[in-house]
């Protein structure tokens, strides 16, 4: 059986509209052979979860630069863990303090990706961490 | 500029001769790069000579303050007034912001630019579900006029001149600087300063649109119209390249997109029966001062020209005023790097260089710690610093245009013209800006040159310094402002406050007078006006109009 390529939802959570780290980031992904979603613009929480439901993504890479990621991440992740779908690996990228990272990972996003990370670093990261499915 | 016949083959033969020792010396030893690029993607030439630079002088550069502009819309430029330095500023609540204008005042800014928070910037309320987490972060938390009265207090307007990066719902919070100038006792016709307003830029590369393009076209008209007529000092729109080429577009395509969308805004005004010189010299410009500094500085020198051409040539427009290509600019944000921040401090200074060599008329230089969080007050001083150090230290503003002449500069100068308009050309035939956004072509190319950017990185083609060379550890960097989180409760109490004492029956009547004038065809300004006057919030007004007019909805492409 061949393997399952794997399926990351690249999202925008809240009304920033600095897009092109996701898109970056995305094509970098779609480069290194992962299918990809992108969300657009101006995503809830819940509707996040949602596309991450209904395309059945294993890992959701959130970026985000108007310093909401505190309010919108966890919340995130919350849903995910009401819905039982946090197997899903989730991510962040973007504008975020240092200081703002172990909060963030203690509410289960598995790793914060700040500006200068080669895209690279990131593909290895999610290629090494998300859950295989079945 | 103008060489014989003689001595430009003469030029050409001994040009000839040294091709022939750099191929020996390349033969030995190679040059760092195969083909150099410049950070906005144009391939350099080794060597630029009078063989690069043809051309009549009259026509290409004439002298500044007149046609085409290339040496400056102004006779005596930075030797008549300086450059207004104005710094981006804003976040939290009203009286937050306050106080940091106050500051910046205090310390030689000269003029003020509001930074607004995104609910603000898309037309909701701090209480509405959109906004949660976002209240006070980008920007200051805007609700209704009792904010912008505190916004504005003690700060005299017909002294100072104030830019507001505003777009969709621009017509509303200039309503609301209009409300509290005339609680000043400032009349309209004493008002300076620039509202963005540019919503074709928002749908391809910012991204705070609210209505579709229709709506959105005839908000923009309305206010050149009414502004014409009640503000004519006021710029009512800023055509903003800054966006498109932080959003990773090329140095000629930012020229191109911006002129293009620029192009759609005149043209609109004409269809809306405006005659072109009423409005054409109120119109602004925003460009990014980027780091390749002597590609920035042709970049506004053909920026000029070329507008100064379109407007004369192909709009036909009468009055010089209509040809005069003015800008604002601000030092590159997405160049700041998170890593050794104090370098950001260099590159800011780079940047504010070749916005000044290039001719801006305002500036905003980024501070040093912008990758990392909001701006500190201590940063936000330094970068302001920098433009004083140019400005009275460096000597450059000194003379006019002082790198004109230059072969690279001119030869750089007449490619980003040639380019540009090429481009603006292709877009015209698509059938015009509104068209490629449509499409999504000039998404499209944007994103491509950002992709490539990033490729180039992290094969190391373009070196970062302190990013992907000359690396260090360092320790997490400390004394980051914050914006403190309660501020959303703050403005949700002002907001319940605000809507238990005014008086809520006028608010409903002049929301559906608003709402009549939403689905006729008169200019919409006055009675935006009398609903902000009757202390109306902008989600209300906006909501009114959403109700309307619909939202735009954006195609998601990769």
């Amino acid at each position: 059986m061949t393997q399952r390529r794997i399926r990351v939802l690249v999202a925008k959570p809240g009304l920033d509209g600095h897009d092109r780290g996701a898109k970056v980031i995305a094509q970098a992904f779609r480069d290194a052979g992962f299918e990809v979603i992108y969300t657009g613009l101006r995503q809830t929480p819940e509707s996040i979860v949602a596309t991450a439901e209904q395309e059945d993504v294993d890992c959701i890479a959130m970026s985000m630069l108007s310093g909401s990621h505190l309010t919108l991440m966890p919340k995130v992740t919350r849903l995910l863990k009401e819905k039982e779908m946090d197997d899903i690996l989730v991510i962040g990228g973007g504008v975020i303090p240092g200081e703002d990272i172990p909060l963030l990972k203690e509410a289960g996003i598995a790793e914060i990706f700040t500006p200068g990370t080669p895209t690279s670093t990131c593909v290895e990261y999610v290629k090494n961490n998300v859950t295989e499915k079945a | 500029m103008s060489y014989s016949k003689e001595e430009l083959s003469a030029i050409q033969q001994a040009m000839d001769k040294w091709q022939v020792s750099v191929d020996k010396t390349i033969a030995k030893q190679g040059e760092r790069k195969e083909t150099f690029y410049s950070s906005g993607f144009n391939e350099i030439d080794r060597l630029y000579t009078p063989l690069d630079t043809f051309g009549d002088y009259m026509e290409k550069l004439g002298f500044p303050g007149e046609y085409p502009f290339t040496r400056g819309p102004q006779p005596t430029m930075y030797r008549g007034k300086l450059w207004t330095m104005r710094m981006y500023a804003g976040f939290s609540t009203a009286e937050e912001s306050n106080k940091r204008y106050k500051y910046l005042l205090a310390n030689g800014s000269s003029g003020l630019s509001v930074a607004f928070d995104l609910p603000t910037q898309i037309g909701y309320d701090s209480d509405h579900p959109m906004s949660e987490g976002e209240v006070g972060k980008v920007g200051v938390a805007i609700d209704s006029l009792a904010d912008m009265e505190i916004l504005f207090d003690s700060i005299p307007l017909d002294k100072v001149s104030t830019s507001m990066t505003i777009n969709a719902p621009a017509a509303v919070l200039l309503a609301m600087y209009m409300a509290v100038a005339e609680q000043q006792g400032v009349p309209f016709d004493k008002l300076r300063g620039t509202i963005q307003n540019d919503i074709l830029k928002e749908y391809s590369a910012r991204g705070t649109y609210i209505f579709p393009v229709q709506p959105s076209m005839r908000l923009i008209t309305n206010i050149f119209e009414f502004c014409s007529e009640h503000v004519p000092q006021w710029n009512t729109i800023s055509i903003s390249g800054y966006h498109i080429r932080e959003a990773g577009s090329t140095a000629v395509d930012e020229i191109a997109f911006t002129f293009a969308n620029g192009m759609a805004y005149v043209k609109a005004a004409i269809k809306a029966g405006m005659d072109v010189d009423k409005f054409a010299g109120r119109l602004s410009f925003f460009l990014n001062a980027h780091n390749d500094l002597l590609e920035e500085v042709s970049k506004f020198r053909a920026a000029r020209r070329l507008w100064g051409y379109i407007m004369k040539e192909y709009f036909k427009a009468k009055d010089p005023r209509s040809w005069m290509f003015r800008t604002h600019s601000q030092t590159a944000g997405s160049m700041l790097t998170a890593q050794q921040v104090n370098n950001n401090i260099v590159r800011v200074c780079i940047q504010a260089l070749a916005a000044v060599l290039g001719g801006t008329q305002s500036l905003h230089t980024n501070s040093r710690d912008e990758a990392l969080a909001l701006p500190s007050e201590e940063s936000v001083m330094t970068a302001l610093r920098t433009q004083q150090v140019i400005a009275y230290e460096s000597g450059v503003a000194d003379t006019i245009d002082p790198l004109a002449g230059s072969y690279y500069i001119e030869a750089l100068t007449d490619k980003i013209y040639n380019e540009a308009w090429e481009k603006i050309q292709k877009i015209e035939e698509m059938g015009g800006a509104e068209k490629a956004i449509e499409i999504g072509y000039i998404q499209s190319e944007i994103q491509k040159a950002a992709y490539q950017w990033q490729k180039d990185v992290e094969s190391g083609e373009r070196i970062i310094v302190g990013v992907n060379k000359f690396q260090v550890q360092e320790p997490e960097p400390s004394g980051l402002l914050r914006v403190d989180p309660s501020v959303q409760k703050t403005q949700i109490d002002k907001l319940n406050e605000l809507k238990s004492k005014r008086d809520n029956a006028a608010v409903a009547a002049r929301l559906d007078e608003l709402r009549q004038a939403a689905r006729g065809d008169e200019n919409i300004m006055p009675y935006i006006l009398n609903a902000v006057k009757a202390y109306a919030t902008e989600g209300e007004i906006c909501g009114t109009l959403r109700e309307e007019w619909g939202e735009y909805v954006a195609a998601v492409s990769l």
